[in-house]
């Protein structure tokens, strides 16, 4: 007798050998020149349901450049599997061209060559554009929106949000659910909530003082669509009072609770529930985990950690599917559900390049309209960059490198920090770099630039709380984002030990002595978590660090030594 | 910088005292086990702890234990230097064997629940939170 696992595992190959997915077919049409719309949107609608996954768009309403990683270490039992295989090791894991345009849009390396090949990627209107394409051909698909959408730019910051609101409601989404938004405050959040057409989910969404569900974020919603009950479950990102400032939103507690995902699967079958989607800002290894330990759900839509993978990962009768970020990707996902049950998928990571994809005209002028009161501001050339800017990594990235700079050198600091956030666009050498540039890698609502004495001892006991936060071998005690950058301090790293043992042979760079855990350190770092934090806001800082410079060169950084990767 | 023999046998007793220093930790948890348990052999399972593997606020970490048909449930904070949390006893007219509370962690640690069935067996479960300085969350 043929299992439900093995007909996923059908659907699986097939996507593979078909290139419905499309990467395969796709990069060598890319590799002629021949890259077109009706390309990148071509899908042959499958079952009877789809939907639209768009997540962690980071209020990026403008196309822009967005290298992916070369360093995203897996530990413990995600060592050596995606998301944690980059570049070379990716293209060859998928089957990817060398020079293609899914060598472009999915993996590091090559990247200056090819995003002048290829173009800036993304775009809020070209995404629109994609949306109505899967649209007409499947009228009633799910338009699913995994969160961090109101946050991250000059003009989200500006409107609390409300930018991205109004655009993002053009694209009529029937769900969403949440991490940054919450750093708006909860009073905003709140408002913008109460006002939105959609559902606003969030089983782990909880009222803090009673511990019990949050009345404002429902744990589901249940939709009809193709003759088939969906229940679309939210799930926020678990751990925001911890990753971000609790006193800005200290009335809601989240966590993973697995088990009240459990019995909201339970009480949605029990409902009658054909089809369980979980809409998740787990980030991709925790939500496999989950999907190991709770039974029912048929896919989970990933969001958090900014994976973008041109196949789902199958976790026993689960498919995980991961939508990347910054407005890049959109993902498709059709199903066929027959008798209550899931019986295959097909689906597409679409990405979304700027050049290939025409803008949606009524998107566009909304998009222009939001960004107009904010032009002039926004254009400012603040100065150049001869270097390539990207954010993603492990252990650093040449825009943290630069701010690193700047907060060592403005805030006149012996040891700087910046966090391991995994949003903010890259730039190309030769760009100007302009004000919103700037705003995209450092706009949030606690941008205050501290300035402090730390012991090296209490350095130390930061770095090994953070990385306990990145490679602890059980993904529930992972919080998703990257290591804490660091200028002005080596260290060596070996991810394989257990917290307190991780981090040594810290070195002040600038006098090549080691750290002495007894004494005190300048460290200027930003985005701190604890409240009443005092300082200019980081873009200032940078900003008038690049105009001393004019040009920006960021020289290669070694000054971390891994080990155990 | 050269050891005398007497030095080494200094070092090696520090040594020593800084392996035995968790142990101790525990073996405070494990006394307050062995007075609940009278050494009675505890078995894994049967016991519901539900506990967030991350504490949003060390200060004050939701706690729910629940076991069914449990007379009593003894509650540890393994790390904290009083392990001791709470003993919840169950009459014959409690509705569930199950109690919540909010508790402080002095770190992170495992949390431990044990159990006492009518039967006078004894369960137990354990989970570890964590107590972190948080931030850098992408």
């Amino acid at each position: 007798m043929i299992s439900r696992r093995d007909f996923l595992q059908v659907s699986m190959a097939a996507s593979a050998m078909l290139g419905a997915s499309g990467f395969g077919k796709w990069a060598r049409l890319a590799a002629q020149q021949t890259l077109t719309q009706d390309q990148l949107l071509q899908f042959d609608t499958f079952g009877n349901v789809s939907l639209i996954h768009v997540t962690d768009i980071h209020a990026q309403l403008k196309p822009i450049y967005f290298r992916e990683p070369s360093v995203n270490i897996g530990v413990g039992e995600n060592k050596g599997a995606v998301p944690h295989i980059t570049g070379a090791d990716f293209r060859k894991f998928y089957g990817v061209e060398d020079g293609s345009a899914y060598h472009y849009a999915l993996s590091s390396g090559d990247f200056e060559a090819l995003a002048k090949g290829y173009g800036r990627v993304g775009g809020l209107d070209r995404v629109a554009t994609v949306i109505n394409a899967i649209r007409a051909e499947r009228p009633d698909a799910l338009l699913l929106d995994g969160g961090d959408t109101w946050h991250g730019s000059y003009t989200c910051y500006q409107t609390e949000g409300q930018d991205m609101v109004n655009v993002m409601n053009a694209l009529r989404p029937d769900a969403m659910t949440f991490h940054w938004e919450f750093t708006l405050g909860s009073a905003r959040v709140e408002e913008l909530v109460g006002g939105l057409p959609f559902a606003a989910l969030g089983q782990n969404i909880f009222d803090a003082e009673w511990d019990e569900p949050s009345e404002l974020f429902p744990p589901y919603k249940m939709f009809e669509r193709g003759g088939v009950k969906i229940a679309v479950i939210g799930q926020a990102f678990p751990y925001m009072p911890i990753a971000n400032p609790r006193w800005m939103f200290s009335e809601y507690s989240f966590g993973i609770r697995d088990e009240n995902m459990q019995e909201m699967v339970d009480e949605v079958r029990a409902e009658g529930a054909e089809l369980v989607v979980c809409l998740s800002h787990n980030g991709f290894d925790v939500d496999k985990k989950m999907a190991s330990k709770v039974t029912g759900i048929d896919v989970i839509l990933s969001g958090h950690t900014h994976d973008a993978l041109p196949e789902p990962v199958l976790v026993g009768e689960t498919i995980i599917v991961a939508s990347g970020s910054n407005g890049k990707f959109v993902s498709r996902v059709d199903l066929d559900v027959q008798n209550g049950r899931m019986m295959g998928f097909r689906h597409k990571l679409i990405p979304i390049f700027a050049d290939v994809i025409e803008p949606d005209k009524e998107v566009a002028a909304l998009i222009d309209a939001e960004r107009a009161p904010y032009a002039d501001a926004l254009k400012e050339v603040v100065g150049q960059t001869d270097s390539l800017l990207y954010r993603r990594g492990n252990f650093n990235g040449t825009w943290d490198d630069l701010i690193c700079e700047a907060l060592l050198s403005e805030r006149e600091a012996d040891i700087a920090m910046s966090p391991g956030v995994r949003w903010g666009p890259s730039l190309i050498p030769g760009d100007d770099i302009t004000r919103e540039d700037i705003w995209n890698v450092t706009s949030m609502s606690y941008g205050e630039a501290y300035r402090s004495e730390m012991t090296g001892e209490f350095i130390k006991v930061i770095l090994e709380d953070v990385a306990d936060n990145i490679f602890n071998p059980d993904p529930y005690y992972q919080q998703g984002g990257d290591m804490v950058r660091i200028g002005g301090m080596g260290y060596r790293i070996d991810i394989t030990k257990p917290q307190g043992e991780r981090v040594s042979e810290m070195t002040l760079l600038k006098t090549g002595e080691a750290i002495d855990p007894a004494k005190n350190y300048v460290v200027a770092g930003w985005a701190s978590v604890n409240e009443g934090t005092e300082g200019p806001q980081i873009w200032d800082v940078v900003e008038a660090h690049i105009k001393k410079m004019g040009t920006v060169t960021v020289a290669p950084n070694n000054s971390v030594t891994v080990v155990g990767a | 910088m050269s050891f005398t023999r007497r030095d080494t046998l200094a070092l090696g007793a520090g040594a020593a005292l800084m392996t035995f220093l968790p142990f101790r930790v525990n073996a405070a948890a494990e006394d307050a086990i062995a007075a609940f348990t009278g050494g009675a052999a505890v078995t894994d399972g049967g016991v519901d702890l539900t506990a967030p593997e991350i504490a949003e606020n060390g200060n004050t970490v939701p706690i729910e234990v629940g076991a069914e048909g449990a007379a009593a449930i003894l509650l540890l904070a393994t790390g904290n230097p009083t392990p001791g949390v709470a003993t919840f006893t169950f009459g014959p007219l409690a509705g569930a064997s199950r109690a919540a509370t909010r508790i402080r962690l002095a770190g992170t640690q495992d949390v431990v629940a044990i159990a006492k069935m009518a039967d006078g067996s004894f369960a137990r479960a354990s989970k570890t939170v964590k107590v972190t300085i948080g931030g850098c969350g992408g």
